[in-house]
């Protein structure tokens, strides 16, 4: 029986993404492609890896949508006309045919799993997702954390000079009593509680920093696009506190495993559930921020007509 | 064939549609789309990759989320370059694809 | 008893969605689009949260699921008058 549904899952997916890729207009690829991701959250469900699921829903169908459509009202801004539909490509078709040929047969031609009985060593934490993010691979980790701050100061420096004392992202007009400025005061309470409560479950449950993270930047972008809340400019110091307190915090924790003698990285056991709950919660303060700023762009100046 | 043999398919269905989105498509918008969609396709495939072992495994799960976020900061990133690129030329398609060949 | 339950609200929920999803396909313009998704999504989602929560045991997690419902009834309210607001000034602009 659930084979019907993993079954049905699959050819939704693939019809999905077939819609993304031929689908007429810009505007169908980028819906289409939220709907993909929100159906690869259940798929993720199905193999059994919530916290990819949340992460899934959150960053790859939620906050890539929401960027992607930003982007696509921004282009309309700057470019009159839409590209012309491109014809069909056979020889890429052909190509991309043998690549998935190529990837199923690497699929049946691997060899058959181990079954594994051993368990992780005690890391401090229960949920083993969340163990191997900040325990056993932290490194990866204080990597990605770095690559997210490295983005935005690539995306930073797409601004003209001109601009680079104004708000970041474009300005809102929303209409002071709407429907918009309502939901903006309505959702952030919500939110940020949900937000707090995945970073602090994550420890043990399904959850974590990313994923609270994550909800805690949609809080800001929805009370930015609800004109509630300003966008910060680049220059102010107390936003770049908040962007390198992640990274500093995992590098701070990473010395002190170094400087206690267990090793640069390397949380010691009876500390290791406390370190991991305060990386965790400087790196939930970093993402939410980076991704808040990421989203809405670098600063631009007043439309130029 | 078992569900995670279709989850793996379905992945490498996803790539090879993702890839042909890539290199078709004209409006650069849409190539980053078929861009995420083959890194989504990738995921998938490497997560059905991971849970062939019995019990969930914890490591490829963790290397997802971590592939996640770095794909949208790549996303974001790509994103800035289209619109500068749209500021300067005025246009949305690459230079040598203007004529409609 | 409770699988009863859950499968006779579940298949009203699913009604629901194949109804709206019917007026999503064949209606004419966007305003009936709206419409037609917003009221019969809503009452699908209704129903199909009432069928899972004869599934839950314990107060809490039926207090997360409606609070769900109402999140989704935020969200889409809000949504469906931005997209009429945006379509009437389309029109008319």
């Amino acid at each position: 029986m659930t084979w019907a549904f993993d079954a049905a899952l699959c050819a939704l997916i693939l019809g999905v993404a077939f819609a993304t890729v031929l689908g007429r207009g810009v505007f169908r690829s980028i819906v289409f492609f939220i709907v993909y991701g929100l159906l690869m959250a259940v798929a993720w469900v199905r193999l059994d890896a919530v916290d990819v699921a949340l992460a899934e829903a959150a960053i790859g169908a939620g906050l890539t949508g929401v960027l992607f459509l930003t982007t696509f009202g921004r282009l309309a801004r700057n470019v009159s006309d839409d590209a012309a539909p491109g014809r069909f490509h056979l020889p890429a078709a052909l190509a991309c045919g043998g690549l998935t040929g190529a990837l199923a047969w690497a699929w049946f031609a691997m060899p058959a799993p181990v079954r594994r009985e051993w368990e992780l060593p005690p890391a401090g934490v229960e949920n083993p997702v969340t163990a191997v993010l900040l325990n056993f691979r932290a490194w990866d980790t204080l990597l990605e954390s770095i690559v997210l701050l490295a983005a935005l100061i690539g995306l930073w420096m797409m601004a003209r000079d001109g601009d680079w004392g104004n708000r970041l992202g474009l300005p809102q007009h929303v209409r002071p009593g709407g429907v918009m400025a309502g939901f903006g005061r309505l959702l952030p309470p919500v939110g940020f509680l949900v937000g707090v409560y995945l970073v602090y479950v994550g420890a043990d449950q399904p959850g974590g920093a990313f994923q609270g993270g994550t909800v805690l930047a949609a809080v800001g972008l929805v009370a930015a696009m609800a004109g509630l809340v300003r966008p910060p400019r680049i220059a102010a110091h107390r936003w770049r506190v908040a962007l390198v307190a992640g990274p500093s915090v995992f590098l701070v924790a990473g010395l002190a495993g170094a400087v206690l003698g267990a090793g640069f990285l390397t949380l010691p056991e009876p500390v290791a559930g406390t370190a991991i709950f305060v990386i965790e919660v400087g790196l939930a303060i970093s993402i939410a921020v980076t991704l808040v700023f990421l989203v809405l762009g670098p600063p631009e100046g007043e439309r130029r007509e | 064939m078992s569900a995670l043999t279709l989850y793996a398919l379905t992945g490498s269905a996803a790539i090879g549609i993702g890839f042909y989105g890539l290199i078709a498509a004209r409006h650069l918008l849409r190539r980053i789309v078929a861009f995420n969609l083959i890194g989504s396709g990738l995921f998938l495939f490497f997560g059905a990759t991971g849970a062939r072992g019995g019990a969930a495994d914890p490591v490829p799960q963790a290397l997802i989320i971590t592939g996640i976020v770095v794909a949208l900061s790549a996303s974001a990133l790509a994103v800035g370059l289209l619109v500068a690129h749209a500021r300067v030329a005025g246009r949305v398609v690459l230079p040598e694809e203007e004529d409609g060949g | 008893m409770a699988d009863i339950a859950t499968i006779a609200f579940t298949g009203l929920g699913l009604c629901f969605f194949i109804a709206g999803t019917i007026g999503l396909l064949r209606f004419p313009d966007v305003f009936t689009r709206l419409h037609a998704l917003t009221k019969a999504d809503n009452l699908g989602l209704g129903f199909i949260t009432l069928g899972m929560l004869f599934q839950v045991e314990g107060w809490r997690e039926m207090a997360l699921l409606v609070l769900i419902w109402a999140l989704t009834l935020l969200a889409a309210g809000t949504v469906s008058q931005l997209i009429a607001r945006a379509a009437l000034k389309d029109r008319s602009g």
